[in-house]
């Protein structure tokens, strides 16, 4: 069934034990976004340090298993990049989620959100995979301001 | 069963229940408590007059005119008998439910209304409940907020029933309106009306009934529950959407300001002011959902048909067996009352560890069972809980106990998916 390819193993595993949650000090910017259709949230927070690293993304939530999942594997993502690096995958991210199914991803510029794919099928659960990842977009304009 | 009762029949009835979904799944639908199924019945009348009798109802002087006026107004006359209303006049159509809560509240604390009863400010007090749908709690804080009033509220006991514990500190000769839920949308909890009139009658308060979840599922009465106003909504009464019902005291309506001014609530209209017509026209401004209304007429005459008596007894059987099936699943918790006394057959519960989107997403994608998640637009409740979210499955007259094992053996998959 299709649903059962959008749980993929790697979604679950995220889910399951999630990395990096919990929020943390210090930090440069933090933001709370809800997804008001079905009352996931996230706070989440951003330290960024020389040179445009990501020092640290923490956040705390709660939700289904696509939008804690996808917090989780935004955090080992962004995790020792520059911000333009990650923001580059934050676009190619949105790009997959608003495909509605119809774009190849991109798994050099994915990684382990690649495993995400199969959410874009769904319209319903898009805003779940995007919840996170549009807090760290704002967290990040919000820390360099 | 001695009622007659025949749900294979009935389901035959419901065009939707023998389709197949995408994948050759069956359809297994427990979301009445969202929105009903509709019978041919219902379907056909609303073709037929359509197709055949269609024209705009009070101002047209032809004979399509006159056809169509007199079926809207026949709906009427069906909708009054089905809650049993003293006049026909007393029953308003609305677009939804949320039209009619909308449209009482308006009458309230409202400069053009100086009828006592209806004059609400500083130091007045609205009374509404923790287990309310949102449509009965945002017209309500709107009203507050526009006057001054102050809002308060029953709270809800843990196994899900209104607590009376504080009614007389709750509602008090401060009190201008008390407006709660017949049957909870979530928890399925039947409230208990009188209790709760007695002492708004004793303060001499006015009482609204949302009635969206009751009025389906077992035979209401306004003049028996004598309360002030009672509303619900077409499309969850096997009728369709765009079609809703306010019942209110004949003398009250009369006393209201209109809600929307538009065609066909006046009486005449000067460039400075108008007068009105009575009740209800006076609350239908603008060409009202005419085929929509006529339908409504044709789901109670359905749904009287079969008989509201061997619907609650039906629906009685599904929910004890539902009950007792989902108390089996390992982590489920029923949030409401777990046995049948004083409840619907509205099952609402969270299952350890998972959230209710995944287990949504995975009955329907896997089983084509639909139930609903989420907050059910109840989130207060939710939040009284402790919850973000449940899933609820909602029984009616056309479904089988062989879907409720359809749907426990969902949820068991859910699990092994999440184990």
């Amino acid at each position: 069934m299709i649903a059962e390819s959008m749980y993929q193993e790697l979604i679950l595993e995220h889910y399951k034990h999630p990395q990096g949650r919990g929020l943390r000090d210090p930090y440069d910017a933090e933001v709370h976004h809800v997804n008001p259709t079905c009352g996931d949230e996230i706070t989440l927070r951003v330290k960024l340090g020389d040179g445009g690293k990501v020092e640290d993304v923490s956040y705390d939530g709660q939700g289904c298993s696509i939008s804690q999942a996808a917090a989780s594997v935004l955090h080992e993502l962004t995790a020792g990049s520059t911000v333009d690096e990650t923001l580059a995958v934050v676009e190619e991210f949105t790009r997959l989620m608003q495909s509605r199914g119809q774009v190849e991803a991109d798994e050099d510029v994915l990684g382990d959100a690649v495993a995400f794919a199969g959410v874009a099928k769904f319209p319903a659960r898009v805003k779940c995979a995007l919840l996170a990842w549009m807090a760290y977009k704002d967290a990040v304009v919000r820390s360099s301001t | 069963m001695n009622t007659g009762f025949d749900v294979e029949r009935i389901r035959k009835d419901f065009p939707v229940l023998s389709r197949e979904l995408p994948g050759g799944r069956p359809l297994v639908y427990l979301d009445s408590g969202n929105s009903a199924q509709k019978p041919t019945q219902v379907i056909d009348v609303m073709r037929e007059h359509l197709a055949m009798h269609y024209s705009n109802v009070g101002r047209a002087m032809h004979a399509l005119g006159a056809e169509s006026t007199e079926a809207y107004e026949n709906a009427r006359d069906k909708v009054a008998a089905f809650i049993g209303a003293p006049s026909r006049d007393e029953v308003v159509f609305t677009k939804n439910a949320s039209e009619a809560l909308n449209l009482v509240a308006y009458g309230f604390g409202n400069p053009t209304n100086d009828d006592p009863r209806f004059r609400l400010g500083p130091g007045d007090e609205i009374v509404i409940s923790e287990m309310e749908h949102h449509s009965n709690i945002v017209p309500w804080q709107l009203l507050a907020q526009r006057t001054g009033a102050t809002l308060k509220w029953f709270s809800v006991t843990d196994e899900g029933r209104l607590d009376l514990s504080n009614l007389e500190e709750l509602v008090t000769e401060r009190t201008k309106i008390v407006s709660i839920v017949h049957q909870s949308n979530v928890l399925g909890t039947v409230n208990p009306v009188a209790e709760v009139l007695a002492r708004v009658r004793q303060v001499g308060a006015l009482m609204m009934l949302d009635a969206s979840q009751s009025v389906p599922h077992q035979q209401v009465d306004v003049a028996a529950l004598g309360v002030d106003f009672l509303a619900f909504t077409g499309h969850k009464v096997v009728g369709p959407s765009g079609i809703g019902v306010l019942w209110g005291r004949g003398e009250l309506l009369e006393a209201m300001p209109p809600f929307m001014g538009g065609g066909e609530m006046i009486e005449a209209v000067w460039m400075d002011h108008s007068t009105y017509a009575p009740a209800p026209h006076k609350f239908e401004a603008g060409t009202p959902p005419i085929v929509e209304a006529i339908g409504l007429g044709a789901a109670v005459d359905y749904l009287s048909a079969i008989g509201m008596d061997a619907i609650v007894q039906h629906e009685r059987e599904l929910t004890g067996y539902a009950l007792g099936a989902l108390g089996e699943v390992p982590g489920l918790r029923v949030i409401g009352p777990e046995s049948l006394d004083r409840r619907g057959g509205t099952v609402s519960f969270t299952l350890e560890g998972i959230h209710p989107h995944d287990v949504g997403q995975i009955l329907d994608d896997n089983f084509g069972v639909a139930v609903r998640v989420g907050h059910h637009c109840a989130r207060p409740l939710h939040l009284r809980f402790g919850i973000p979210a449940t899933t609820r499955a909602s029984f009616y007259l056309y479904n089988t106990p062989a879907e409720i094992d359809a749907l426990v053996r969902g949820l068991h998959h859910v699990q092994k998916v999440f184990a």
